[in-house]
């Protein structure tokens, strides 16, 4: 997995491209949110536009990704997500539990 | 799976040798005519039996090996995935739609080869290990094809 992170409006916005499974991409993500989250974001996007591949470890890592940001007094949405990453999440009932946008704009918006 | 529809292959218990796996079985599922949809989803269970195989069955024992083996019979793509671990209780599985366990970092990986595939079984290896035996019918081209034909 390639991993990206960039401002834009007040939101640290992660734009992740490739596989995010079990040792390729996993454990890189969640360090990744979570060094944002302890260097004082408040707001963060995650771009699934370019990943290709989630396994449930993956998946694992976007509720860890998504709990520690909450904990830590800070938004985790996603946005983007391919129809197969929409479908993994659908399945396992998560898609109801994170804020999911179309497009980056309303993404920012929504903050 | 070219010819007689079945293939094995045999890896160290290493996460990157998935990859290997995922190589391997695409070529193959592309041979026999599924789509780019039907082998995604075959790939993401296979992936998840895999992965289980090497963290939960060999401890990640690199010594360890894990065993894929798959074919086609009678319409139907099977793909057995053997470790050789301390073995495997599916009854002990926690639902991960409870919400209690919504918000867990793990436990859907069963739930993923359920949902993708049209069987998922448990069995044990003489010696020791797990066998997870993964089904989907197949409705192309190799629907009728049996192994060895």
């Amino acid at each position: 997995m390639q991993l990206n992170t960039r401002q834009k409006e007040g939101v640290t916005i992660l734009d992740l491209k490739g596989k995010i499974t079990i040792g390729a991409g996993d454990v890189e993500l969640r360090n990744a949110v979570l060094q944002a989250v302890n260097d004082g974001a408040k707001k963060v996007l995650i771009n699934l536009s370019e990943v290709t591949t989630i396994d449930s470890s993956g998946v694992g890592e976007l509720v860890s990704s998504y709990t520690a940001a909450k904990n830590r007094g800070a938004q985790l949405k996603l946005v983007n997500l391919p129809p197969k990453v929409q479908d993994v999440l659908t399945v396992t009932q998560l898609i109801t539990v994170f804020d999911v946008y179309d497009t980056e704009d309303e993404a920012i918006r929504s903050f | 799976m070219p010819e007689d529809n079945r293939f094995h292959l045999a890896i160290g218990s290493r996460f990157e040798n998935i990859e290997l796996v995922q190589v391997v079985l695409n070529d193959s599922l592309e041979r026999l005519g599924l789509d780019s949809d039907a082998r995604h989803w075959v790939d993401i269970a296979v992936r998840e039996a895999v992965a289980n195989a090497i963290k939960h069955g060999n401890a990640q024992d690199p010594s360890k090996v894990v065993e894929v083996d798959a074919e086609v019979d009678a319409g139907e793509l099977v793909i057995r995935i053997e470790d050789q671990g301390a073995g495997f209780d599916p009854g002990q599985l926690s639902d991960p739609l409870a919400p209690e366990n919504l918000l867990k970092p793990n436990g859907r990986g069963i739930f993923y080869m359920r949902s993708f595939m049209d069987a998922v079984d448990y069995g044990s290896r003489p010696g020791g290990g797990t066998v997870v035996t993964l089904r989907k019918r197949l409705a192309g081209p190799q629907a009728g094809a049996r192994s060895g034909s």
